[in-house]
């Protein structure tokens, strides 16, 4: 019943979504939708799922598309023409797809083709075989690892596409005028840099929780990734982007991003020079299942790395591309009044 | 004993459900943007600390428990905060509380450009 | 019976609402964003797709029988992380569209590529 409910919430958002101008008020609606997407997903069993898209989608993608658009400008210029053809063409697909979900198994039958096949040996096997009781951290990690490595490495790429696209060179003189500023903002702040300085330790502590409970509960290297950057995405908005890079280097963090897709290349090719298959962790150690054991921590370590240095690393480029903007505008300003 | 702590708890909950219930109507009805924060704020604070302590009375597993104190507590640290932040955000920004003043000025001026 | 099929349903409304925002919105965040609720509807369509009637979640513990499949839990994790780093490249790209063109609207930049094309062949021509 609860579903139903949410979902039907989901369109309304998204409705409210096409209608709004106000890219601002757009922004926080996915936020809405993401952390509505997430409830979903814990009313549907999935509570790893939920656990990442409220970490991603309600919080990292929101504060990225607001840092956006204060370079970009927040007002939506409305179109002359009328989209009559791109409704015609959305009306079709959605009756064509529709059509085809007649055919469909009805929800939450246990005898859809999908639930037959090599889930059963998942669900059965997976405690003998791996010896952890999530199974969707020994599918990810153990099963499908190769899938995984793919994944860990399609986010590096992206990690390093967006440092070569908003990359600026810093300049020491930079660094102080932003310092004075951060001084100055220091008072007006006061009560909520207290507070995050209080919930950071936690924040970092419920990350490694989840970063290492995640054989046992909900949690993983994905997961708790995303939270460790968010709290340090945290501090560098509320203490300033120069403050942030002073405490972690961002050389540092990028070498951290590699590191732990290497890590993760490694225990591979160790697998493979012990004469077992590329990551199959079952020749890690004597004990076939603490070799299960100890390659699946060593990976979502290596994730968990990749991860959270990705996401430091992509927004300390944004917030950094954002203030290179603004000294900029502020040069010009002055080079135009004394003229 | 039981039965007490299931009354105990199931009146708790019942009024912070009550008190969230009011606190989403405060949001949509109060005319202005402070008074509306409060509503929230009541939600937040004491409508979710309610029910959790609710919650709290019924939990038998010790790590249950925990948990819960732990929530509790974050929530109580981290409501009041984002009240404050978004008060003072609305305040630096020119949101202006509406007393009984500027609802006679801004009813004058409806009436003047009314009569314009 | 027909509430069996709501699920669908409501992943193909969401997914059309994301088609059209990218299709109609000139405005490049606008179609981002219409991106992700087009992803988001998938990762649903998967999500519901892994539930089983009165099944829990996939972690094994004593005194339960059955389970909703984990193997789609798995790919849309994975692709929730993947969708934001992507998501995060896109908005890098839009950064350095504003930069160049000083706007974000399709149309505008659209406007000044082909006054651009004409200036250059006109002065071809020229010469």
């Amino acid at each position: 019943m609860i579903d139903i409910v949410l979902l039907s919430l989901l369109v309304v958002i998204a409705i409210a979504i096409i209608r709004m101008k106000d890219l601002f008020a757009v922004v926080m609606l996915t936020g809405i939708y993401g952390l509505l997407s997430a409830s979903f997903f814990v009313a549907m069993d999935a509570v790893d799922v939920a656990f990442t898209e409220a970490a991603v989608g309600a919080g990292i993608s929101t504060l990225l598309m607001l840092v956006v658009i204060t370079m970009t400008g927040r007002k939506e210029k409305s179109t002359r023409h009328k989209p009559l053809s791109a409704l015609f063409v959305v009306m079709l697909t959605g009756g064509l797809l529709i059509y085809g979900t007649l055919d469909m198994p009805y929800f939450g039958s246990a005898d859809a083709p999908i639930h037959k096949h090599t889930s059963p040996r998942y669900i059965n096997d997976s405690m003998e075989e791996i010896g952890i009781p999530n199974i969707v951290t020994s599918v990810l990690a153990s099963y499908r690892a190769f899938d995984t490595f793919g994944e860990v490495v399609v986010i590096f790429t992206a990690g390093i596409g967006v440092l070569t696209l908003l990359c600026v060179a810093r300049s020491q003189k930079n660094d102080e005028e932003i310092d004075s500023i951060n001084d100055s903002m220091h008072q007006q702040h006061l009560v909520i840099r207290i507070v995050a300085k209080m919930l950071i330790p936690f924040i970092f502590l419920f990350a490694l929780y989840v970063q290492f409970h995640g054989d046992f509960g909900p949690g993983g290297g994905f997961q708790a990734g995303v939270i460790f950057a968010s709290a340090i995405i945290l501090y560098a908005m509320l203490f300033g982007l120069s403050t942030a890079r002073k405490v972690i280097n961002q050389t540092f963090v990028q070498v951290i991003a590699a590191l732990g897709v290497l890590l993760y290349g490694s225990v591979g090719i160790v697998s493979l020079m012990n004469g077992g298959n590329f990551l199959d962790y079952n020749v890690l150690s004597s004990n076939p299942i603490a070799g299960q054991h100890l390659g699946i921590l060593l990976i979502e370590w290596g994730v968990g790395c990749t991860v959270a240095s990705v996401m430091v690393v992509i927004f300390f480029n944004f917030a950094g591309r954002r203030a290179f903007q603004q000294h900029k505008k502020q040069a010009q300003d002055k080079e135009s009044s004394a003229c | 004993m039981d039965i007490i702590i299931t009354i105990c708890s199931g009146f708790l909950l019942l009024v912070g459900s009550f008190l969230c219930i009011s606190g989403g109507i405060g949001l949509l009805r109060f005319p202005d943007f402070y008074t509306r924060m409060h509503a929230v704020g009541v939600t937040d604070t004491l409508g979710a600390g309610m029910i959790l302590v609710g919650l709290m009375m019924l939990s038998t597993d010790f790590l249950v428990f925990a948990k819960l104190v732990m929530v509790l507590l974050f929530t109580l640290l981290i409501g009041p905060t984002t009240s404050h932040v978004l008060a003072k955000a609305a305040f630096h920004n020119g949101v202006r509380p509406k007393d009984s003043n500027n609802l006679e000025q801004s009813k004058e001026k409806e009436n003047t450009s009314s009569i314009l | 019976m027909l509430i069996g099929l709501f699920n669908d349903w409501i992943v193909v409304v969401l997914m059309m609402i994301g088609l059209y925002i990218v299709i109609a919105h000139g405005n490049l965040i606008k179609k981002l964003i219409g991106l992700t609720i087009f992803q988001t509807s998938v990762f649903i369509f998967y999500i519901s797709m892994a539930k089983i009637d009165g099944g829990t979640a996939p972690i094994l513990a004593d005194g339960i029988t059955q389970y909703s499949n984990p193997l789609p839990h798995v790919l849309i994790l994975t692709a929730i992380v993947v969708g934001i780093a992507t998501t995060a490249l896109g908005l890098s790209l839009v950064v350095r569209i504003k930069e160049s063109y000083n706007s974000i609207e399709e149309e505008e930049i659209q406007q000044q590529d082909n006054d651009e094309q004409l200036s250059t062949n006109k002065a071809e021509e020229n010469a």
